[in-house]
């Protein structure tokens, strides 16, 4: 199988804390991997080194075949943030011009967003049911909504590989079902790889077929079927947790 | 004043007014917006105090203040940006220690001429009526300038503004994005001293700006009524102080602050 991201011997501090500690994995095409573990476990960290926002200590990574250092396909990789709703309340972009910011990754200077890219945002905008919500300021809208219009973002330009930042913060029990089924969908049925990052292990029982648990070091990397039958996560989440999330799998 | 208004603007000192006034206030107006979202507005006053300092350094040399005062307060607007990242400190204190010095040196060198305190003063205060044409030809060039550059890397500028952090995700360099807007507005700056005086500049950045975010459905309208209210204002002003013979720069700081007002109360009864 074509391998999406690979990371070997990933080591990185914040001054003298260490954050991540010799992490070496690889994500298949069309793999759905959970990204669990505690507060300050360095889950957002590896993210964010994978999409070059942060640089490693010393490590090789490479994304969709290509050294990090050398990537500049951006457009394929899709991602929603922690805490999408914190941006400045008083902004007044509508829901057209921050989802046409996806775009961007496509385009060389100067980057105009033209005729036949509304198109494209519309489609988007369609396949999240937010259509309607096109011309109304983002700052109008619930955390649902909201949390919709940054995903259709991250998927205006068709990514390969979709990152979530613990996307079901924001959102209510009823709406965090349809979010979920809808990235099932993506994963399903247009072979998107989505990376997961949640410390609710619960989710990831639910919906991934991989679960990389990180406590700085990789803890477990695998599928679910064999987390079930790990001992060492037995002694992370106790016998029962352990298997009500495989119950659930 | 008894003369019509068509014998007002037939005056050429009338007209160079009007036209450096407009285009700096649509220069202010479109950066101010940028500058308000990224909680960056007071840069404008930190820059004009700097203004202050380059003015008076340039008399005091025998240079001409607005053209020696440009590429000083370019060097400043680097400098807040660069002490910013490199002696990790936050942005608004960079821009006290940098406003600081350079009103510091202004008013030494101030003190150390006795004979330029007049010319200082009409840059304290501005004199839009006053201004010359080759002062006027400087501002419409470098406004052309400054604008062609914001429409080219508007999509950069509104991506940097809205979120830094997925605009590099884009493949967009935000450092580079946020030193150029820094340094446009530090050209910009100097520009509005001639117009509104170094104490009200920032008024000029802030105000249109804050008027356009209570009543604009979306960015791209959010910069046409920011420069619409600043030309709005600074055509008012002009026109008042002219026929009620008030100082040109509060007129249309005056002016500005009206139209906010009125946004503000039309917004609350919305």
């Amino acid at each position: 199988m074509e391998k999406i991201v690979e990371v070997k011997n990933l080591n990185f501090n914040y001054g003298v804390a260490e954050v991540l500690k010799d992490v070496t994995f690889s994500i298949e095409r069309g793999d759905y991997v959970g990204l669990g573990g505690h507060n300050g476990s360095g889950k957002t960290t590896l993210v964010k080194i994978i999409l070059g926002l942060l640089s490693p200590d010393t490590g090789e990574i490479s994304v969709l075949g290509k050294d990090l250092k050398k990537f500049k396909q951006w457009s394929k990789i899709g991602y929603l943030p922690q805490n999408v709703s914190l941006f400045n309340p008083i902004f007044p972009a509508t829901v057209y011009e921050v989802v046409s910011l996806g775009l961007l990754s496509k385009k060389k200077f100067p980057r105009r967003i033209t005729k036949s890219d509304e198109k494209i945002v519309d489609k988007a905008l369609e396949e999240l049911e937010i259509l309607d919500l096109k011309n109304k300021l983002i700052s109008d809208l619930s955390g649902g909504q909201q949390q919709r219009v940054f995903l259709a973002k991250a998927l205006v330009n068709e990514p390969e590989l979709l990152i979530l930042d613990e996307p079901s913060n924001a959102l209510d029990a009823k709406t965090r079902n349809k979010f979920f089924n809808l990235l099932n969908s993506l994963n399903k049925k247009k072979g998107i790889t989505i990376i997961l990052i949640t410390h609710d292990i619960g989710h990831i029982g639910e919906h991934a077929n991989k679960l990389l648990y990180l406590e700085k070091s990789i803890v477990f990397y695998g599928k679910l079927s064999e987390f079930c039958h790990s001992e060492k996560m037995e002694g992370v989440f106790g016998y029962d947790s352990q298997h009500l999330i495989c119950h659930q799998h | 004043m008894n003369i019509s208004f068509l014998e007002f603007i037939s005056y050429s000192f009338v007209q160079r007014a009007f036209i450096s006034g407009i285009f700096v206030a649509v220069l202010c107006s479109i950066l101010g917006l940028f500058l308000v979202l990224r909680k960056l507005s007071l840069i404008g006053d930190g820059l004009s105090h700097v203004s202050f300092g380059a003015i008076a350094m340039g008399l005091f040399f025998g240079f001409y203040p607005i053209y020696f005062a440009i590429p000083v307060v370019v060097l400043a607007s680097i400098f807040i940006v660069k002490l910013t990242q490199k002696a990790k400190i936050y942005g608004d204190t960079a821009i006290g220690v940098v406003s600081s010095v350079g009103l510091a040196g202004g008013v030494l060198l101030a003190s150390a001429s006795h004979g330029f305190n007049v010319s200082l003063l009409s840059y304290l205060f501005g004199n839009i009526l006053a201004i010359s044409a080759s002062e006027t030809y400087l501002s419409i060039a470098l406004s052309l300038v400054v604008l062609v550059i914001v429409y080219l890397l508007y999509n950069e500028l509104f991506a940097v503004t809205f979120n830094e952090e997925q605009a590099n995700i884009t493949g967009i360099k935000s450092d580079n994005i946020n030193l150029l807007l820094v340094i446009l507005t530090a050209i910009t700056v100097v520009l509005s001293v001639r117009v509104v005086g170094i104490m009200l500049v920032s008024s000029f950045f802030i105000l249109p700006a804050v008027t356009a975010l209570q009543i604009s459905k979306g960015f791209k309208s959010a910069i046409f009524v920011s420069a619409l209210v600043a030309v709005v204002s600074v055509i008012t002003g002009i026109c008042a102080s002219f026929y009620l013979d008030l100082p040109a720069g509060a007129s249309i700081v005056i002016v500005n602050f009206i139209l906010f007002l009125l946004s503000f109360l039309w917004r609350k009864n919305m």
